[in-house]
């Protein structure tokens, strides 16, 4: 249930979630690999017992206002997810007849089961959300004017797929079958609309979709896949471990190729004409390029993968909803309400093509908004994110967190055995966590959550924090602006962005104690060394406000509860 | 005492020394003392000492006797030589070790009671022989391993934790080393590595016995009001008179100093000490002085500390023996024995 507070899709996103949280994670400081945190919230998903009964429930008594979500994806089901159990009617209008979205149309089954998608939006639909599958929405004026809500969610996500106009591209109704654009074709696959595919594919482009397109491929009968990109590796959009997973799978990735037109003989599609491309480089940066020359590709399908835009045919003009000149709509980034107070937005169709997280997080937010709006309080007078220290000694030398330091490597995610994959499309490849590996994955974890609390009055300057940490991050120096303070640390300070921690002036000698928290690993040595107990291994939690932390009426409470 | 080992893991900017290796290396087990011992910063400085001067790990030679002290050299260093002697009988233990070996570096760790109870000849003897060792005490007034009775450095008028006041005089080991000879006489704090680490770096390169007293307080039993051995006290009586700064071979002294502020020492193998005298009127030279010196700010309540003595130009403890040069250990079985033949013919001197 932890897991699916703000996470909401545990088992989904522990598969298929593009992982913004892991480069941040301080494990790949002081090694290379961060802790496989997705990985692990899909151990947890996996492996829990029923939860139903601890599953929000929707009251039965209502109360009164009805609220419609467009699209059926992660955005609008997160928002159904916070407001139901606060007495909401919501409806989920989706033109296919699943729910989920991208998640369902785009991710193949072989990363992410049906059943698990079936699981946890059942979760919330199970609430009592009127879902209407089938159901596109063509008017949004339509819509409105039906008076049938109280306030509109767009979550319709970014559907349209960006073609790629060069010569040749619609010479012939035999030439565009086999050109076909990236996530159109893997919902065509999704809905077994298609079934197969010509042995030679080019794929254009190397963002997630391309990958997802060029493994679809190898299981729908194509032998010899290929990935054109047109710039170097450092520039590919798509996750490492996404391309590792490519990879493993046979799949060519060519890189310094621009594509320049298809190449059709008799009306048939031949291949494609590529430019080789020269790149002047100064690290990530591109200092000029020219054309070295023109390569023949033949292949029997193209798939292009370049990028998909929002679209919103179905919002009229003159509804007060405005759009940029790029036809994205304006929504404000802290509340997603658009130009027009009944109607907001998130996920993909908010700004652009994201990710499920991301779109996860703007329904929480959007259902707070909604909640304040349907209860006529001010949107942007939100609750604040708070944050809560407790200490975690037991004893002498006995904490309620694990401290020891786990050497161990980034666990391997075991996969599927090459040749067994391929039999069907929707045999998943990653296979999970065992016990073991989870057990130890787990405890690479270096405990950020835990912190050190210094208190300067009792300290008596032993120096036993400073002998013992293990990474230097300790000084006791004379006190003096952060730039020179870096200077004078006892392990050359690394990371610039991180601020020092500075203690008041100590009681003997006046120095300060100076933290750099860039690589400390929480082992709690300092604190265990400390014979005044001047330093303390803290719990910090963060409690991030959902919309159901909000009371009914959105008021602010007559009197302050104490935790 | 911690539950769990210091993790393996290092900062990965941590400065290497000549021979490649970091401060990590020269760790040892995890220390089972007090939280807050001195005694741990005496090894953490041991250890910066030993890893500045790029000493081999297996060149060192670490010796002790009984007490928490005695403990300490389990803590550093796990790649040296170490042994582990009866109470109070560590230097006759490193005068036979440096007599059998002088190409081991020889660190003697000792307490106030394993030095001026117990073991008071053993200390005289070794200063007496101005055998080649540095020589730590770990200096805290109180025997901490039996719970905190006062030792024989407990001051006139210091309070024990539950009150009692000590009435007999203490003996202080820098005094007492001065006065048999001593040729290299220091003291320091736990609490000041900027001072420790340097005065270890020069003891250890000192020609002949090596002696740094080191006020190392005891938390648990002697850091309380009334101490005068406590962080605190210490920190407020606290004298330095000279700073020695320890210069290796073929470094130029750059620093400027103000006329007969600062007195270079040239130790035998080439390195200096750099002297900065707090007070220009003292001279680190004069052992008569220097023992007046002393006399004036113990009536005072000081504790006086820095490189209260040193002197370059006696015979260490091989010149005066004739010791050998090559070590035992690498002389062939046939040159360290008579034979039985060589054996009657030495009995019969005696028949």
């Amino acid at each position: 249930m932890v897991n699916r507070e703000s996470n909401v899709f545990p088992g989904i996103l522990g598969r298929v979630c593009d992982r913004p949280c892991e480069p941040a994670c301080r494990r790949g400081r002081v090694e290379e690999k961060p802790v496989a945190i997705c990985r692990l919230k899909r151990v947890a998903a996996d492996h829990r017992d029923d939860v139903t009964q601890f599953l929000p429930r929707a009251p039965r008594q209502k109360n009164g206002k009805r609220v419609a979500c467009i699209g059926a994806g992660p955005a609008s089901l997160t928002v159904a997810n916070d407001l139901m159990p606060l007495g909401y009617d919501v409806t989920i209008f989706e033109k296919w007849g699943t729910p989920g979205g991208l998640m369902r149309t785009n991710i193949p089954s072989f990363r992410l089961p049906a059943s698990v998608l079936a699981e946890e939006i059942g979760y919330i639909v199970d609430m009592g959300v009127d879902l209407r599958l089938g159901t596109p929405i063509e008017s949004l004026k339509a819509l409105l004017d039906s008076r049938e809500f109280d306030a509109v969610f767009v979550g319709s996500g970014a559907p349209k797929g960006k073609d790629l106009s060069l010569p040749g591209r619609h010479e012939t109704q035999a030439v565009e079958d086999h050109i076909h654009i990236g996530i159109d074709w893997l919902e065509s696959v999704a809905f077994d609309h298609i079934k197969s595919i010509g042995k030679r594919v080019l794929i254009i482009g190397v963002g997630n979709t391309a990958m997802d397109c060029c493994r679809s491929s190898l299981r729908l009968g194509a032998t010899e896949v290929k990935v054109m990109a047109r710039k170097p590796r450092n520039f590919f959009k798509a996750s490492d471990w996404e391309l590792e997973d490519a990879e493993d799978e046979n799949v060519e990735i060519v890189i310094n190729h621009a594509p320049k037109s298809f190449v059709v003989e008799n009306g048939k599609l031949t291949g494609m004409m590529f430019d080789r491309m020269e790149y002047q480089l100064d690290g990530n940066k591109i200092l000029s390029e020219k054309v070295a020359g023109e390569v023949f590709f033949p292949c029997d399908d193209v798939i292009l993968a370049i990028g998909q835009e929002n679209a919103f045919p179905w919002i009229e003009n003159d509804l007060g909803v405005e759009f940029d000149k790029w036809h994205v709509p304006k929504v404000d980034k802290l509340t997603f309400q658009s130009s027009r107070p009944d109607v907001f937005f998130g996920g993909d169709a908010a700004f652009g093509p994201k990710n499920i997280i991301w779109a996860v997080e703007h329904g929480h937010q959007a259902a707070i908004s909604l909640h304040r709006f349907l209860q006529g309080q001010s949107v942007r007078e939100r609750l604040p994110a708070l944050l809560n220290l407790s200490s975690r000694k037991m004893g002498l030398h006995e904490w309620s967190y694990k401290n020891d330091y786990n050497p161990v490597e980034r666990r391997l995610m075991p996969h599927v055995d090459l040749k067994e994959r391929f039999k069907k499309i929707n045999i998943e490849v990653e296979l999970g966590f065992n016990a073991e590996q989870a057990a130890a994955e787990v405890q690479r974890c270096l405990n950020c959550d835990v912190q050190t609390v210094f208190d300067a009055k009792l300290c008596i300057e032993c120096d036993a924090c400073i002998d013992i940490c293990p990474v230097d991050c300790l000084t006791m120096t004379a006190n003096r602006p952060e730039e020179e303070l870096r200077q004078h640390l006892k392990a050359p300070s690394r990371n610039k962005t991180q601020p020092l921690f500075v203690s008041s002036a100590l009681k003997h000698t006046a120095r300060v104690m100076v933290k750099d928290e860039d690589l400390c690993v929480h082992c709690g040595l300092c604190a265990e060394r400390c014979p005044t107990a001047a330093w303390d291994m803290q719990k910090s939690t963060i409690s991030i406000p959902h919309a159901s932390d909000e009371s009914p009426s959105c008021t602010p409470p007559q009197t302050l509860k104490i935790a | 005492m911690s539950f769990i080992t210091k993790p393996k893991i290092t900062h990965p900017g941590l400065p290497k020394n000549d021979i490649g290796l970091t401060r990590r290396d020269y760790e040892g087990g995890m220390s089972t003392l007090c939280a807050g011992c001195g005694h741990d910063s005496v090894t953490a400085a041991v250890i910066e000492a030993v890893w500045g001067l790029s000493i081999r790990p297996e060149q060192l030679a670490k010796l002790s006797g009984i007490g928490c002290s005695s403990k300490t050299t389990a803590y550093f260093d796990s790649g040296g030589h170490g042994f582990n002697g009866v109470h109070g009988r560590m230097p006759s233990i490193a005068t036979g070790a440096a007599a059998a070996n002088r190409d081991l570096y020889y660190v003697g760790i000792s307490g106030d009671g394993d030095t001026l109870s117990i073991g008071f000849g053993q200390f005289a003897h070794a200063i007496r022989r101005n055998v080649n060792m540095l020589y730590l005490i770990e200096n805290n007034g109180v025997y901490g391993l039996t719970k905190g009775q006062f030792s024989a450095s407990a001051d006139i008028g210091s309070k024990a934790k539950r009150g009692e006041e000590n009435k007999q005089p203490p003996v202080d080991p820098v005094m007492t080393a001065l006065m048999l000879g001593a040729t290299f006489v220091a003291r320091s704090f736990s609490g000041d590595k900027e001072q420790l680490v340097p005065l270890i770096k020069a003891g250890l390169r000192h020609n002949g016995f090596a002696l740094i007293d080191v006020l190392s307080p005891c938390v648990t039993f002697n850091d309380h009001e009334g101490s005068t051995k406590s962080y605190e006290f210490v920190r407020d009586h606290y004298d330095e008179v000279v700073h020695a700064d320890f210069v290796p071979p073929a470094t130029e002294i750059t620093a400027q100093y103000a006329e007969g502020h600062a007195l270079p020492v040239t130790l035998h193998d080439g390195s200096r000490i750099l002297l900065r005298k707090l007070d220009p009127s003292y001279d680190p030279t004069d052992r008569t002085r220097a023992i007046g010196y002393l006399r004036e700010k113990l009536q005072q309540g000081e504790h006086v500390t820095g490189l209260i003595y040193v002197d370059q130009s006696s015979s260490d403890f091989h010149a005066v023996n004739n010791t050998t040069a090559t070590p035992l250990n690498q002389m062939a079985y046939e040159k360290l024995t008579p034979g039985r033949k060589g054996m009657e013919k030495i009995m019969g001197r005696y028949r």
